[in-house]
């Protein structure tokens, strides 16, 4: 795979403030939130329903502007006080909750898409690449299907290897697996680590689901109901490479006891709040 | 239809369609739909003489008619005039469709592309749309020279604001998440209107063309029985005020057939170009 494994992709999030205000009603979704990102890690975002953490991930990816606060990216200024909003590029992919692969493409069409669409490779030289990245991730006789003729898992592992053509420096995704049943999320989780391994990109992971969270990140961070800004940070000290072993081992059923236990509390106020999915 | 082999021969291939589709009720159905109908047509004109019914032609004056190579009232299968209408509708559809497609198209993407173009042109066009064919055929007449050129034209605008407005709703139905990803991918504005929008949008692009090439009928017909020397609105109204009864049932038979095909082929052409989209309805059994 053609993809460098020099590990960057380093976070910076510095007091990052962000208000909805429609209807002057000034919500605030993201409250003074600060976290380093480092390079290569993965990184896993917890917390209630409507608490604020895709609005985190989507001032991240440029999809909208932060209020206040700075956001950087190994040390280069995505956005800050002189400009409120990152570019949208190809160093940040997300990889969407429903699912974003093109319908109307070919799932190598897809993959090549973004080689193309950015004018670093040809045609050709981007559907070869695209071709040899799909059999390296095991999705090798899939190549002229459509997304709506194969299964969801497939899609997003295809959605995966979609950003990782890239070579972007970062990886955000945002729920991936959210409406995925658990024997299929246990195949994706592997399949991740597996790509991780090899590439060994930053990987910022929005979920809900706690043994998702510990599973697969070597942090996780608790936010808190919304506004959100990071409420607990949890080492996960068990070593990579993991497999689905972990899941029964002591150390797993300890740190799924703290996490869970700090994000119930915010679920709770969430709840009796009565914030909606989002 | 059970799983094909890879490497049938394309004969073997169309029989065993046949030989499927014989064997589904479906074909059955259709054949009775069209027997029920002409039955009570049968069994109401020419049999129980129903009072209203009287002067309507019968079935079978109207199947000798069309099939007689010397026809009463001058139009059948065998008669150079027949096709003649047929023809100069077709022809009149085609330049209406065609105009309608090539402009309401790129009105509708731009209509919902662009907020700034929408606001300037889209409460005029809803103040448009609603004003039926008909009345517009004063206006037609008036600012248009020939006989050609308002039939053409009214022809065109129903079918343009079909088109356009689907098209409109097909750039907005696109799942804002596409376009997020394109512009995650580095694709510029013009490649994810090329790439994202018009792909997005063309399943209701081809769902308005679909109700663009009807209400083209539609509207032809109307046309040809104001103006117009020959068609088959044309012909449907001039064998009404001459009495020719089974020539005006003819007419409106053909429409229906001529009507039928063209609709079959929009659709045929969507089919072909949308096989993303053909598949994932046959994945999901509704193929």
């Amino acid at each position: 795979m053609n993809i460098s494994q020099v590990p960057r992709g380093a976070l910076s999030l510095q007091d990052v403030v962000k208000i909805y205000d429609p209807d002057g009603s000034n919500v605030m979704a993201v409250d003074h939130c600060s976290l380093e990102v480092a390079a290569g890690e993965i990184c896993m975002i917890v917390g209630p329903s409507g608490c604020g953490k895709t609005s985190l991930l989507n001032a991240i990816a440029g999809f909208h502007d932060i209020d206040r606060g700075s956001i950087r990216l190994d040390g280069e200024v995505l956005c800050g006080p002189e400009r409120r909003q990152a570019p949208i590029g190809p160093d940040r992919v997300v990889v969407f909750q429903n699912g974003a692969l093109f319908p109307w493409k070919t799932n190598l069409e897809n993959i090549a898409f973004g080689p193309i669409a950015q004018g670093r490779l040809s045609r050709a030289e981007a559907r070869g690449k695209a071709r040899a990245m799909m059999a390296e991730a095991g999705l090798a006789g899939y190549e002229n299907d459509y997304p709506g003729q194969v299964s969801s898992g497939l899609r997003r592992r295809v959605e995966i290897v979609r950003a990782l053509i890239n070579d972007p420096a970062v990886l955000l995704l945002d729920e991936p697996y959210r409406a995925l049943d658990a024997l299929t999320k246990s195949v994706l989780h592997e399949a991740l680590l597996e790509i991780y391994y090899k590439t060994r990109k930053t990987i910022f992971f929005i979920t809900h689901d706690l043994e998702e969270a510990i599973f697969l990140g070597h942090r996780v961070v608790v936010m808190t109901a919304r506004p959100c800004r990071p409420k607990q940070i949890f080492d996960v000290d068990i070593p990579h490479p993991r497999d689905y072993g972990v899941l029964t081992s002591k150390r797993f059923r300890e740190i799924a006891a703290e996490v869970a236990e700090a994000v119930n509390e915010e679920a709770l106020k969430s709840f009796s709040r009565g914030e909606r999915e989002g | 239809m059970s799983i094909a082999e890879p490497h049938r021969p394309a004969l073997a291939e169309a029989v065993a369609r046949w030989a499927e589709a014989f064997r589904r009720p479906t074909l059955y159905l259709a054949v009775l739909g069209y027997a029920l109908m002409l039955g009570f047509w049968y069994v109401s004109v020419q049999v129980l003489k129903l009072p209203r019914f009287s002067q309507m032609p019968a079935l079978t004056d109207v199947v000798r008619e069309w099939l007689s190579r010397d026809p009463a009232y001058g139009v059948s299968i065998f008669t150079p005039i027949y096709y003649q209408h047929i023809l100069v509708s077709l022809r009149r559809i085609a330049i209406a469709f065609a105009l309608a497609t090539s402009l309401g198209v790129p009105v509708g993407l731009l209509l919902g592309w662009s907020k700034a173009f929408r606001d300037y042109v889209f409460p005029l066009f809803e103040m448009l749309r609603p004003i039926p064919i008909l009345a517009w055929v004063p206006l037609a007449i008036i600012m248009l020279p020939g006989d050609e050129l308002p039939v053409v034209y009214l022809t065109f605008l129903a079918s343009f604001f079909a088109t356009a407005l689907n098209t409109m709703l097909g750039v907005k139905s696109i799942d804002p998440a596409y376009l997020l990803a394109a512009q995650c991918l580095g694709a510029s504005r013009w490649r994810i209107f090329a790439e994202v929008i018009v792909p997005g949008a063309l399943p209701f692009i081809f769902t308005g063309l679909q109700i663009s090439i009807g209400v083209a009928w539609f509207s032809l017909v109307a046309a040809e029985m104001i103006s117009g020397q020959f068609g088959l609105g044309y012909l449907i109204n001039t064998s009404y005020t001459t009495v020719e009864y089974p020539t005006l049932v003819i007419a409106m038979f053909t429409l229906g057939i001529v009507g039928y095909s063209t609709s079959a082929l929009v659709r045929r052409v969507g089919e072909g170009l949308m096989t993303w989209r053909t598949r994932q309805l046959a994945m999901d059994g509704r193929g």
